[in-house]
């Protein structure tokens, strides 16, 4: 009797392994997510291909003399890249000189000199900024902006791509001020002590010390916001003026067509995209160009941010 | 007393002022209130924003009061109203629940509680930051190509319907979903997950009872923020042929009505004012304001979940 008891009660590896059942059901849960994550890999793998699908049927069909013309408009066959190039480049750099001071002043302000109560008490103005939606942005572009700003000091028309670019540039803000903000909050304290045991100023330190040592994080932060504003699609469908197509112009007082405002002027309204057309396909083509450029943004700006992360 | 006098100046006090008196640093004081004036600038441009809309929108919702929340569109302006927009944002909000959430938070947690760092984790990485860093509106041509021309999926969906419009929305939030969820489980300290690991119980134990617990309120802030987001999107679903002008879902089945046409509050905000500015601009920005309300709610939701459930390690 005692032998066999004595058999029974001693451990084994198998014993450590616990039970099949819950082996077999750790597994499962294990691939469960797994596949929720490798789903990022197959919807990035969707979005190449059917932008390159209908990139590919659209350069077959088209004429190449008509990616080079007069001006963009769908509807006639002309699909001139240079002009939506031209808008998209145009309202993006009107919304940088906008977000450059207004972004990095705040963080600045944010990261050096407010207070920890005062900064709770600011950071909230960026937060509900970040939060209004595009099309809000757009409505208050072209009733508000272009009649008091552009029309008023500039003689602009009621749509004009100037409107737009401000517009572009307040929603692009608080992207710009936030990560200009880490990379700045990531300089070590050491650095700024030192610069005052030197006998410097808070500015002399501000200006002299924390940016140059925040500076790889600061032009990730202009790059990201330079392709949001690339991609910023609303408010320049609805302050821009574009629908319909346009001659190119580098006219910020003028209507103008960006990459973006093509490409919802085709899916609605006056361009209104029917079944298997050209026009249908050159959707395609603008989005895998908005694709390009703005990964390449972003793969740009993730290397700044990398370098920051490595330095400290 | 004798003070060190040097040239007949009193150096005790020159040195006393230069340490003491922040007042003779000008043009660092200038330099402060420019940086100031950047964030005044921008809290300026949200009040005169806020103001124009409520100027320009206030007057119809008054006069029209809930008529013009619970009406139809309609192409004459004193009838239109946003009962179809709403009902087509909450309809798509619940797909982005049912969704992307469940992915994204089950994506967070393989990235953070399960992978190693391979080449296969830094790839999904890769992906998931360049998928948060696409234009919306070319989640829009996604949303075409997959959910509108390609016929088998295009079958179930019905085309140009809100089921398109929420799958396209949900694809769009999910790497948000993913970046944020897996931010509140990497601030669990691994000293939680080494006390679940130490009374045998498996991974899977661990974070369901374990780590789940306090990540949960950095999630769910993260993705009450996700709903606004979606609440608020608009590019795509003009892209993916939400009804702009008129729109009639008769007395279809609630079947039929999701495979239907629909439309989204953003997008109704986008069409008013699109349209005919002078006939519909009170319309677009009546809209806007509502659309801002309930963005409000869903962001104060938010706050107060993190104000209320925040842990500090």
């Amino acid at each position: 009797m005692s032998d066999a008891t004595l058999a029974d009660s001693r451990l084994s590896l198998r014993d450590l392994r616990g039970s099949p059942g819950r082996r077999r059901r750790e597994t499962a849960i294990r691939r469960t997510f797994l596949a929720a994550a490798a789903l990022s890999i197959v919807i990035n793998l969707l979005i190449v291909l059917s932008l390159l699908d209908g990139t590919v049927e659209f350069l077959r069909n088209v004429d190449p003399s008509a990616l080079w013309s007069r001006g963009w408009f769908p509807r006639r066959g002309l699909y001139d890249i240079k002009t939506i190039l031209a808008g998209t480049l145009l309202v993006s750099v009107i919304a940088m000189a906008v977000a450059t001071p207004l972004g990095l002043g705040a963080a600045m302000y944010l990261s050096e000199y407010a207070s920890r109560r005062t900064r709770r008490r600011l950071k909230p103005i960026l937060e509900i900024l970040a939060g209004i939606p595009s099309v809000v942005m757009g409505f208050f572009a072209l009733t508000w902006i272009s009649p008091e700003i552009m029309q008023r000091f500039f003689s602009a028309g009621s749509f004009n791509l100037g409107a737009a670019g401000i517009g572009v540039g307040i929603l692009v803000t608080p992207l710009v001020a936030s990560v200009a903000e880490d990379a700045m909050h990531a300089v070590p304290h050491s650095l700024r002590e030192a610069s005052y045991g030197l006998g410097s100023r808070k500015r002399t330190t501000t200006l002299r010390i924390v940016f140059p040592a925040a500076v790889s994080g600061i032009v990730a932060a202009l790059l990201l916001g330079f392709s949001r504003a690339v991609g910023e699609t609303l408010v320049v469908s609805i302050a821009g003026g574009g629908s319909g197509g346009s001659l190119f112009t580098l006219d910020p007082t003028g209507p103008g067509q960006t990459m973006t405002a093509a490409m919802t002027a085709l899916a609605t309204g006056s361009d209104q995209v029917k079944g298997a057309s050209d026009a249908f396909s050159s959707l395609f083509f603008v989005g895998a160009l908005l694709f390009l450029m703005t990964l390449a943004l972003n793969v740009v700006s993730e290397r700044f941010v990398r370098r920051v992360r490595r330095r400290y | 007393m004798n003070a060190t006098r040097l040239g007949g100046v009193d150096t005790a006090a020159v040195v006393r002022s230069t340490l003491r008196g922040r007042s003779h640093d000008v043009g660092g004081r200038a330099f402060e209130g420019l940086l100031l004036l950047a964030l005044l600038v921008a809290m300026a441009v949200l009040v005169v924003l806020l103001v124009d809309i409520t100027r320009q929108g206030a007057p119809l919702l008054l006069e029209r009061g809930t008529d013009f929340l619970t009406s139809k569109t309609s192409s004459l302006p004193q009838r239109a109203g946003i009962a179809q927009g709403i009902r087509g944002s909450v309809t798509i909000v619940a797909f982005v629940i049912l969704i992307a959430f469940p992915i994204g938070i089950g994506a967070a947690i393989y990235l953070e509680e399960y992978a190693r760092d391979t080449w296969f984790t830094r790839v999904i990485n890769a992906n998931i930051r360049n998928l948060a860093g696409i234009p919306s509106i070319v989640y829009g041509l996604l949303g075409i190509a997959l959910f509108v021309k390609f016929a088998p999926v295009a079958g179930f969906t019905g085309g140009r319907s809100v089921v398109t419009a929420g799958l396209t929305i949900s694809l769009l939030v999910l790497p948000i979903v993913v970046i944020t969820s897996a931010e509140a489980l990497r601030a669990v300290p691994s000293s939680i997950r080494e006390a679940g690991f130490g009374v045998g119980a498996t991974r899977w134990e661990v974070i369901r009872s374990h780590v789940f617990p306090y990540a949960a309120p950095g999630i769910l802030t993260g993705t009450v923020l996700t709903v606004a987001r979606a609440f608020g999107e608009a590019a795509p679903l003009v892209m993916i042929g939400a009804a702009t002008g008129f729109l009639s879902t008769g007395s279809a089945g609630f079947v039929e009505q999701l495979r239907g046409p629909y439309t989204a509050l953003p997008v109704q905000v986008f069409d008013f004012s699109t349209a005919n500015l002078r006939a519909f601009g009170q319309h677009s920005a009546a809209a806007s304001l509502v659309l801002l309300a309930i963005l409000l709610l869903v962001n104060g939701a938010a706050i107060f979940l993190r104000n209320r459930y925040e842990r500090k390690w």
